[in-house]
């Protein structure tokens, strides 16, 4: 079995950071197809301010992880603040204990950061947003768990998962939030909520499968 | 884009320094919070708080509504997204008199979560925050879909009526049902000439072709419900005012108060040519006109365009609306 530690894994979330910022542009590209164009400027502006407080100071992924949705939470705004803050927030408490970390604990932190945003949000699947890479990418890492896939086999899944639900995006119509005022004219564009979000997971899965070693 | 910023991403910190340095006599800075505009006149211990909040770019909406019989607090986001959880929350905190606090928003994804969260956040410290949801835009969802439509400029009489009802004395219960029953009474249309930029991505996000306009556009260049060739002023605001008044379908005699708001690059002239139809439309249909606000009330950057929003008036919601304010948007 397959785990990683938890103590030394805060700089996971500076590549998740870097990921953002590198995409700045192009998450605003997208978002400007559909939306106001302000995606990657706010989401940069958030990952950055994160980075900067998480960087040089030894955090664990915990401790990284609920500075960056705490800064989302409370200095960003707008619909994706509140979203990925939440996410981020839901998967530090799960894993606020534990010095190792196995797929078990981490397939409940992915779930515990879904259930976060469909409390504050009103989207489901099919509506056009990050659920539709969050979902599938989740329902992914378990079942390859499910099916004894190693822990970095199945986040190899939920990666190629997340990456197929933000393309499903492209057909679909916008049923909240701005796009949706668009109607059949938000189909043939991804959307920037699905794009950032299947950043974040493989940036996330990327980091972890470099610290898995085998459990003692 | 000649635009008057320093940094593109520090529009709305160096906006908000300029407006508390110019109206210091009406307004302050939380303290706790350089995202919160405070009215000098908040808190009164006692008196039911009224807040907004929303995103930047709709000057004077939302910090020029804050002062005396007018908003308590307005929590202030990036340009053209919601303010935090925690912005709401600190605009609650700081207003609090005691007796529970009204935000009176929008209907916009991100205001709406943002608001829920510090609505759980506040009642942990016992403050209750209940809401009214603005929806006056006649074009973004079907009169059978009213709680879909979004709020535009008709969020300017529900933050009158509201506020003047808590400086009054109303309780909680009270303010939140005025406030609800002045956005009831709205009605608004929008129609786009030109797109806008957020200055921080440097081009506009959407086109409006020369020679057509976007008739139904939201206050962040959503798109309305369709792009038709520009017309003579008076046949756009023809069209206007029947598209709200179809809606709103009041009983001759009904007494209205009207603001025809420009969206940031519509000079006050071409205002003054859309009302005198918009008048004329209006008086034509048996309604009599009480109070009629002509100016850039609720814009979006340096969109071209304007909009229209009628409110029906009663007893009491004309008696609020005439209570004295002094912000600077109403100066």
């Amino acid at each position: 079995m397959q785990q990683f530690q938890n103590a030394t894994s805060g700089d996971i979330v500076l590549s998740v950071a870097d990921r953002i910022i590198e995409n700045r542009a192009y998450l605003s590209e997208i978002d400007g197809k559909i939306g106001d164009g302000d995606h990657g400027v706010n989401m940069a502006k958030g990952f950055g301010m994160a980075a900067e407080r998480i960087k040089g100071n030894g955090m664990s992924l915990a401790g990284a992880l609920d500075t960056l949705g705490t800064v989302l939470m409370t200095e960003i705004g707008g619909s994706m603040g509140p979203l990925y803050g939440v996410m981020f927030i839901q998967f530090a408490e799960i894993i606020e204990k534990a010095s190792m970390i196995d797929a078990a604990m981490f397939s409940k932190m992915l779930h515990s950061g879904l259930d976060g945003i469909q409390a504050i949000g009103s989207a489901k699947v099919g509506d056009k947003t990050l659920l539709d890479t969050l979902v599938p990418a989740i329902t992914a890492f378990d079942t390859a768990n499910g099916d004894g896939k190693s822990f970095a086999e199945s986040l190899n899944a939920l990666v190629a998962a997340a990456e197929a639900g933000r393309d499903s995006t492209r057909d679909l119509v916008a049923k909240v939030g701005r796009a949706s005022r668009l109607g059949e004219r938000s189909l043939g564009v991804l959307d920037a909520g699905a794009t950032s979000c299947a950043l974040i997971l493989k940036s996330l899965a990327l980091g972890i499968e470099d610290r898995l070693q085998p459990s003692a | 884009m000649q635009r008057f910023i320093n940094n593109p991403d520090e529009v709305v910190e160096d906006t908000v320094k300029g407006f508390v340095k110019a109206h210091a006599d009406i307004v302050r800075l939380a303290s706790s919070n350089p995202r919160v505009i405070v009215s000098r006149h908040a808190p009164v211990s006692g008196k039911v708080g009224v807040i907004t909040g929303g995103g930047s770019g709709h000057e004077p909406a939302f910090i020029g509504y804050a002062g005396r019989n007018m908003l308590d607090a307005v929590a202030v986001g990036e340009l053209f997204s919601s303010p935090t959880a925690k912005s709401f929350l600190d605009a609650a905190r700081e207003v609090n008199g005691g007796s529970g606090v009204v935000c009176l928003y929008g209907n916009y994804a991100g205001d709406n979560m943002n608001v829920k969260m510090a609505i759980k956040l506040a009642a942990k410290e016992g403050i209750t925050i209940t809401t009214v949801v603005a929806n006056d835009d006649v074009c973004s969802a079907g009169p059978d879909e009213r709680e879909k439509r979004r709020g535009v400029a008709g969020e300017i009489f529900m933050w009158k009526c509201g506020s003047a009802k808590a400086a009054e004395g109303g309780s909680l219960e009270e303010v939140q049902a005025v406030a609800q029953r002045a956005i009831d009474n709205c009605r608004s249309i929008g129609v786009g000439l030109s797109p806008c930029t957020l200055p921080a991505v440097g081009h506009p996000n959407f086109s409006i072709e020369p020679g057509t306009m976007e008739v139904g556009i939201g206050h962040h260049g959503e798109p309305g419900v369709r792009v038709e060739p520009l017309k003579q002023a008076s046949e756009v605001a023809r069209d206007m005012a029947n598209a709200v008044l179809d809606d709103h379908n009041l009983a001759a005699g009904t007494e209205v108060a009207v603001i025809v708001s420009g969206l940031g690059a519509t000079p006050l002239n071409e205002l003054y040519i859309l009302h005198d139809t918009i008048e004329s439309e209006i008086t034509g249909r048996g309604l009599k006109i009480q109070k009629t606000y002509i100016g850039n009330y609720f814009t979006s950057l340096e969109m071209v365009g304007a909009t229209l929003t009628v409110m029906a008036l009663d007893e009491e919601l004309k008696r609020l609306l005439d209570v004295d304010v002094q912000c600077p948007a109403m100066l």
